[in-house]
């Protein structure tokens, strides 16, 4: 068992997701104090072709499985796979990407095999030879730090975008068939296809960001590279009090004291200078970013991130730099 | 049809969570307790379906928690759910999903079940896997972060939508299955005044671990927390300055993704 | 003395919070601007078992009582003022005489639609002529056969068109100034019934107040109240109600004054310092505070007496008579703690403000209360030293 660890790929679409290689770094920090290899597995269509992509990621072994019953995502099919894998290869530390296939899969695997798992970690470090992780509690009010007691399959799910990505060492990588061994009786809740989010945007209350521009915006056509910037995020798009009342938007959008009292992840204001009367709507974001000319607007006192330009410079740049990472 | 509906007391999400001045938890006074928001689509999304199929159809609240759910069970039996099992014992560690998880096995076996509701996750400590361990235990399927759930006809299946990233997948599912509630898949009705008057009369079962034949048996302890820190205060306003406007777009890129993790 | 809530009132109390704060406060901001009457939250109320709070279950009713009214009522107070007046009124005044001196028909044929919202229930007792003095008022109400004949009007009545029906004291006996009263059940729908001028009033802009003209308007002799003549003592039983109810829904815009105050105080910055952490702020806040609570635990007392059945004219005015005063000292103050933005209809202070004013009139104006309190303390003691 030593401190081998396996990274789960996960596959959507035939790709292989973004967070796999934030993984393969993570599990990089377990080997590189205590020792031990690093595995993969690829579940899904399109497996062996992705696996290729991290084939000179240092890694032992990718194990990769695309026969028809788990093509796509089921748990029970999943779960049986990654059962096998975890029983055969023995590993110490299993790492997933917090997602909604790794949130359903790791416990659920966790308990066939009699392990433990922690949900949701930002950070994963060794400390004297114990793999300690740091995950949030209370809606991310605290964090909380962890270890596990005793040996057993360790299952640790990682939020995406928190640790960087692992980089390229050279080596090749053993890719290795795996037959699933999943009949589909055996799948009793099945997946039977994927309804993407259509063009309507979040609803302002619900969603996790809200891109939302001011009386700066100067015209309603002018909404449209907010739109864009919103659409690439799964944001919503608001408005400031000033904006609504100049007509450039509705006041089904408005952010503020009168319109809606937002509690987003991120919020991005644009253009807007943060009347108190707006800046009550937002103030309990959780990160705040504000564009605005004037240095000395207040939006600044509230805002976490500012940028002092013009709007319609900075926003169109800050879509196509967010396109790139995404 | 045995509906049974999971239900977990946790802090307000509004209410502000501080560490307690040993480190070892957060400080509970003042602090308000409500039934964790998630679960309440589940007693809602049990109680349409009881709704649904008539007949002698039961939603029934399993509640594992301290001597104060009670006020959280009695809610849900309020807004119309018709018993209770709260399961009270000092000796259950919460923290520890395996024995939360062994312990509602129990309990839901012996009371029996077609169908269990609850929340994707806690609104305490934000785990998201005893439903996932309890499906294992009644080696049931699940489906997580369900938001849509349509019985079928005959009553043995069901079809949902479970959120993911960019999209809904729509499963389908046999039953008896665990399903795990997100906001949006319903609204969750108030306990109103007839309903509160009527809970007073309905049962809540409550139950030790010597009750459920389990004294000894809660299993491992399988994780320890080390510590407990606060989130670290933001400061002041960064303001991202560059040579040209490009580069402060893309520093303020890497912030937003690196610092504040935010994208 | 229990001064911690049961489980059971906490639940009453939670309900109507969260439906204050997430069905209510939406539709409020709007309707208060608009001055349109939200229909639609009276049927959710009715659902919910807040519009037969004090009526038995046998009409339809919960039958929980004042004090947990009183609970709900500060809640809804605390968002909309408007929507708690008419509550209020239907419960605490309406239902109220219905149940306690309505023949068992007119219990049968009204409370079980009154206490599910199928129909709202006002109170008509204002004139022209008869405010404070209502020993004054005039509506003729003339037997004839099988029915009562009214004629006259009344003002001020608030939700009076929205009602299904509406309590209406009448005159039987113009000689006898307060054995002369009568009050009636009548029906919106009666013939020779309508609706004379809406008012525009400074505040409670969300529930409509208007005057009622009665036109030869024919009452089943059935509909009548307790006897005729019995009018008076119909009015003197419900008015501790009604002074709790508004008393109530007062420390509701008190708190929500409090609330406003401190959450804004703690973000406006001014001379580089949160306003919060002046001391000016913090005497004011202290002061809220504190008389927000003395009000409540006045109008806990007064409710949890009337539950007991215990006549409690003087503490029911005490409870109205500070809870107004409070909701209008915490608005001001909250307001003056806004600044100019609080004299904005963007803030809802500025709402908060004009809604309180109206508690110092209506429901027996605050002399009024002084005098119930003074007639009663100066009794007291003439009990307790006789002057021969």
């Amino acid at each position: 068992m030593a401190n081998d660890v396996l990274v789960f790929g996960e596959m959507r679409g035939g790709e292989l997701k973004k967070v796999t290689k934030e993984l393969i770094n993570t599990a990089r920090t377990i080997t590189e104090a205590g020792g031990g290899a690093i595995d993969a597995l690829l579940i899904g269509e399109g497996a062996a072709g992705a696996a290729e992509t991290i084939k000179d990621y240092g890694l032992r072994r990718i194990t990769v499985t695309e026969d028809e019953p788990v093509k796509n995502y089921s748990t029970e099919g999943y779960a049986k796979v990654l059962t096998d894998i975890v029983q055969d290869h023995k590993p110490s530390y299993i790492l997933v990407g917090a997602t909604a296939m790794g949130r359903d899969l790791a416990p659920r695997t966790a308990a066939r095999v009699n392990g433990v798992m922690f949900s949701d970690c930002i950070d994963v470090r060794m400390e004297d030879g114990i793999c300690v992780v740091r995950r949030p509690v209370y809606s991310g009010k605290l964090y909380i730090e962890l270890a596990r007691e005793g040996e057993r399959p360790t299952f640790i799910s990682i939020r995406p975008n928190n640790i960087p990505p692992a980089e390229a060492t050279g080596d090749g990588t053993e890719i290795v068939a795996h037959s699933s061994g999943v009949e589909a009786d055996m799948i009793r809740a099945l997946v039977k296809e994927i309804i993407p989010l259509s063009g309507g945007r979040p609803d302002l209350t619900e969603a996790d960001v809200i891109v939302s521009g001011g009386r700066a915006m100067k015209d309603s056509s002018n909404f449209k590279i907010l739109e864009e910037l919103a659409d690439l995020l799964g944001a919503a798009v608001g408005a400031s009090r000033a904006a609504v009342d100049a007509g450039y938007a509705e006041h089904a959008i408005q952010v503020g004291q009168t319109g809606k009292i937002v509690n987003p992840k991120l919020y991005i204001a644009c253009g807007i200078s943060g009347a108190i009367q707006h800046l009550a709507g937002m103030r309990t974001s959780k990160v705040i970013v504000a564009i605005n000319k004037d240095p000395n607007a207040p939006v600044f006192e509230k805002a976490h991130y500012g940028i002092v330009g013009d709007l319609f410079e900075i926003v169109p740049l800050l879509t196509e730099e967010i396109k790139k990472i995404m | 049809m045995k509906i049974i509906t999971l239900l977990k007391r946790a802090p307000d999400t509004e209410a502000r969570i501080l560490i307690n001045r040993e480190g070892t938890g957060i400080q509970e006074e003042g602090v308000k307790f409500v039934i964790s928001t998630y679960d309440e689509y589940a007693v809602e999304e049990g109680l349409r379906l009881k709704e649904k199929m008539g007949g002698d159809s039961k939603v029934t609240v399993v509640c594992v928690g301290p001597e104060e759910a009670t006020e959280m069970i009695r809610t849900a039996l309020a807004m119309g759910a018709d018993d209770a099992v709260h399961i009270c014992d000092p000796a259950i560690k919460e923290s520890e999903p395996f024995i939360t998880a062994a312990v509602l096995a129990k309990a839901i076996k012996d009371n029996g079940f077609d169908i269990i509701f609850c929340g994707k996750q806690a609104i305490d400590d934000d785990m998201a896997q005893v439903q996932s361990i309890l499906a294992e235990m009644l080696d049931i399927p699940q489906v997580n972060v369900a938001t849509s759930f349509e019985i079928s006809e005959s009553g043995d299946k069901a079809v949902l939508r479970r959120r993911i990233e960019g999209g809904d997948e729509k499963v389908e599912t046999q039953l008896p299955v665990i399903i795990s509630c997100e906001k949006g898949l319903n609204e969750p009705r108030y306990a109103s005044l007839p309903g509160i008057m009527k809970a007073k009369k309905k049962e809540i079962r409550t139950k030790a671990l010597a009750d459920l034949g389990m004294a000894d048996a809660q299993g491992e302890i399988r994780s320890k927390i080390l510590k407990w820190l606060p989130i670290p205060k933001g400061g002041e306003c960064k303001v991202v300055e560059g040579e040209d406007v490009p580069t402060a777009v893309k520093e303020l890129v890497r912030l937003l993704r690196e610092e504040a993790k935010a994208l | 003395m229990q001064f911690e809530l049961t489980e059971e009132e906490r639940m009453i109390q939670k309900t109507a919070r969260d439906f204050a704060n997430k069905d209510l406060a939406p539709v409020a901001a709007e309707s208060n601007k608009t001055g349109e009457f939200p229909e639609a939250i009276f049927k959710k109320l009715g659902e919910l078992g807040f519009m037969g709070m004090t009526v038995p279950e046998e009409y339809g009713g919960v039958n929980l009582g004042t004090f947990c009214l009183v609970l709900a009522l500060e809640e809804l107070g605390r968002v909309c003022a408007s929507t708690a007046v008419a509550v209020s009124v239907h419960n605490s005044l309406v239902n109220w005489v219905i149940l306690k001196h309505g023949s068992e028909e007119l219990r049968k044929r009204y409370l079980p639609d009154l206490a599910t919202a199928e129909i709202i229930g006002a109170y008509a007792v204002t004139e022209p002529e008869a405010g404070s003095d209502v020993a004054a008022l005039r509506l003729s109400s003339v037997r004839d056969g099988d029915e009562y004949r009214l004629d006259g009007t009344k003002i001020f009545i608030s939700t009076g068109d929205k009602a299904g029906i509406n309590i209406v004291f009448g005159r039987t006996d113009p000689k006898d100034r307060k054995g002369g009263i009568s009050a009636f059940v009548v029906e919106n729908a009666f013939p020779g019934f309508s609706i004379g001028k809406t008012e525009e009033k400074m505040g409670l802009t969300a529930s409509t107040t208007v005057e009622l003209v009665f036109e030869d308007c024919r009452v089943p002799a059935g509909n009548i109240l307790g006897g005729e003549g019995d009018g008076m003592r119909i009015a003197l039983g419900a008015l501790d109600g009604g002074r709790i109810g508004i008393a109530a829904l007062s420390v509701g815009i008190a708190q929500a004054a409090l609330d406003e105050a401190v959450l804004f105080a703690r973000e406006r910055e001014q001379f580089g310092t949160r306003i919060i952490d002046f001391q000016s702020t913090q005497w004011k806040i202290a002061e809220m505070a504190m008389q927000i609570e003395a009000a409540r635990l006045l109008v806990y007392r007064a409710a949890k007496l009337r539950d007991a059945s215990t006549p409690c004219p003087k503490e029911a005015a005490m409870a109205k008579l500070l809870a107004t005063r409070v909701a209008n000292q915490a608005a001001f103050d909250a307001l003056q703690i806004h600044g100019g933005v609080g004299y904005t209809k963007e803030f809802l202070v500025e709402r908060l403000f004009r809604d309180a004013r109206a508690g110092e009139i209506y429901e027996g104006t605050s002399e009024i209360q002084r005098l119930v309190i003074s007639r009663r303390v100066i009794e007291e003691y003439e009990r307790m030293f006789p002057t021969e």
